[in-house]
């Protein structure tokens, strides 16, 4: 209990704890998310959370599946970047088979996964905004989601969940309509950013609700394996992307935005220096695709028969394209033996696959890492003497996706 | 820079013996295996040891090996050294019967959830975990999932009244 200026009474209600059920339903948790929380007035004293609400068995289900059936399992983890997903599922599945990818075929796949992570980073950012009381910003760059949205739309086909991409490379190659709507969000997307930026960064009822809310120390991060930007925001500067560069991040010129105190506000700036950085590799990456000649500036995939299904009208012309036709689709093709871990950065953090196989055609073990759900276990210390209201501020800001969580 | 998987290797060797075997290299990266009594004296050296410094828990999960007798669980821990930046794979193995490993919260406060994951769907019992209970299955299930005596559902089964489950 706090310190009481007025003496009162033995038994008086005042005295005592209040328990409340936040979720798993609740307009303010952005997802099934349950906390019991007990309450001293305003006060969190202690939660307790409950998880599993959306659990769907990934790992058995992927037992059963060949590979290309998996990658729409990892959609469905963080829905709010799925091509982050799919592009590591991916590149687990190339360690594994070795399959190296030409150069453009990583440079398309770092616009995919940065135009993610831009539309990550602007869901939890303009989120957070909510819960402090500001729907503007949210409503605002919906609208700017949704021209990645249509990135992806003209390269997959699909928005949301968007199974992108293949083993060794992508479905088809980008259009010309996809790379105009690329130069479009390119240049409508900064003006907005810094739009966003300056409805919020010195704003003083944000600042005032963020500053010193759900405050974490690095090595406290650390040991609860925080990952991302929120362990970026605790000061340590841990990317995947330039730690273990994947799908040729070494490449690019780009910064790791750190905060300090890691709290909710420095986590709102981390990712919003990060959107910036997001769109110097963007730029960057065009650009290098805008310098392949010839034949190079057709690649579209690497050369995996084993994996990557031929061309339609080969398989109807030729025998082997049928065969390898076949055998993919019903997923006849035994892997390597084998045991690969790969990590890609994902929108709140390190994301990791741990695949076994035995030489079968389905994975014999898949382990998801999922940066959420490792990290929402600190949710409780990073909330304790709180107000309730910064402590749903701090589950926006702390960017946990059910979908991840639960897997 | 400079820590290498030979020199992890070697360290571990000269401290634990012949305790510490089956080292092998896969993908580049070092695994090694310990019998299960000595998980965490294996942790805490790889934690405490300057010149190792795998303070980074990246991940924790089970791996069910039906067939091998006496061996059939297996936990395996995913360690970090951030600063270096090698990462290493520990496993520790254990009969289903009796599948009880120390637990590693004590060491990473990450530990606790994915020791209960593991708890939920393989059985492992964490022994000294401060709350190992179910996370992600229902309280009332009386069974470990994702352990390989539990095929998935037969796809071709036609019992099932279809217009009751929709197919």
């Amino acid at each position: 209990m706090m310190e009481q200026h007025i003496t009162l009474p033995e038994n008086s209600i005042e005295r005592r704890t209040t328990t409340l059920n936040v979720g798993p339903t609740h307009p303010a948790t952005h997802g099934v998310f349950q906390n019991i929380m007990e309450l001293d007035g305003e006060r969190v004293v202690s939660t307790e959370q409950t998880v599993g609400y959306i659990h769907r068995a990934f790992e058995k289900l992927a037992e059963r599946r060949p590979l290309y059936q998996i990658t729409p399992i990892t959609d469905r983890l963080n829905y709010c970047s799925s091509p982050i997903n799919n592009m590591g599922w991916h590149l687990t599945c190339e360690k594994l088979l070795g399959v190296e990818t030409p150069k453009r075929v990583d440079y398309l796949r770092v616009i995919i996964m940065e135009l993610a992570r831009i539309s990550d980073h602007l869901i939890c950012n303009s989120i957070v905004g909510v819960d402090t009381g500001a729907y503007t910003g949210f409503l605002y760059v919906m609208q700017y989601r949704e021209l990645i949205y249509e990135i992806y739309e003209e390269v997959c086909g699909s928005r949301l969940t968007t199974n992108i991409g293949r083993i060794g490379g992508f479905e088809r190659n980008f259009t010309n309509t996809a790379f105009t709507k690329l130069e479009k969000f390119l240049k409508e997307y900064p003006k907005v950013l810094k739009e966003f930026e300056n409805l919020f960064s010195r704003n003083r009822i944000f600042m005032e609700r963020t500053i010193g809310g759900g405050a974490i120390s690095a090595e406290r991060a650390l040991n609860y394996g925080f990952t991302g930007p929120n362990l970026r925001a605790a000061g340590v500067d841990y990317d995947v992307r330039v730690h273990s560069p994947y799908s040729s991040y070494e490449d690019f010129e780009f910064d790791i935005p750190v905060g300090k105190t890691g709290d909710n506000y420095d986590r709102f700036l981390v990712r919003n220096q990060e959107m910036w950085q997001s769109l110097r590799i963007i730029e960057q990456a065009y650009q290098k695709i805008q310098g392949f000649t010839g034949a190079d500036a057709e690649v579209y995939h690497a050369d995996v028969p084993e994996y990557y299904l031929p061309k339609k009208e080969d398989v109807y012309t030729k025998m082997e394209a049928l065969i390898w036709h076949f055998k993919i689709v019903m997923g006849e093709v035994d892997m390597p033996k084998g045991e690969v871990y790969k990590s890609v950065e994902g929108g709140n953090g390190e994301l990791g696959y741990y695949l076994i196989s035995d030489g079968g055609r389905t994975p014999f073990r898949l382990h998801f890492r999922r940066p959420c759900f490792i990290y929402y276990q600190a949710y409780p210390e990073l909330i304790k003497g709180g107000m309730l209201s910064d402590a749903i501020v701090t589950m926006s800001s702390l960017n946990l996706i059910a979908g991840e969580l639960d897997a | 820079m400079g820590l290498t998987n030979q020199y992890v290797q070697e360290k571990l060797t000269e401290k634990f013996g012949d305790q510490v075997f089956g080292f092998e290299e896969n993908y580049g990266m070092l695994s090694f295996e310990a019998p299960k009594e000595h998980n965490l004296k294996v942790l805490q050296f790889l934690y405490d040891e300057a010149t190792l410094g795998f303070t980074f828990l990246t991940d924790l999960c089970a791996v069910n090996y039906p067939d091998d007798k006496g061996r059939e669980l297996a936990v395996v821990y995913h360690l970090h050294n951030l600063h270096e930046n090698v990462r290493i794979r520990f496993k520790v193995f254990t009969s289903v019967e009796t599948p009880d490993v120390y637990t590693a919260t004590k060491l990473f406060a990450s530990a606790n959830w994915m020791e209960r994951e593991t708890y939920d769907f393989f059985g492992v019992n964490f022994v000294g975990h401060p709350n190992l209970k179910r996370i992600l299955n229902v309280d009332e299930m009386d069974y470990f999932p994702l352990r390989k005596e539990y095929p998935l559902e037969d796809q071709t089964r036609i019992d099932k009244d279809d217009e009751m489950f929709g197919r």
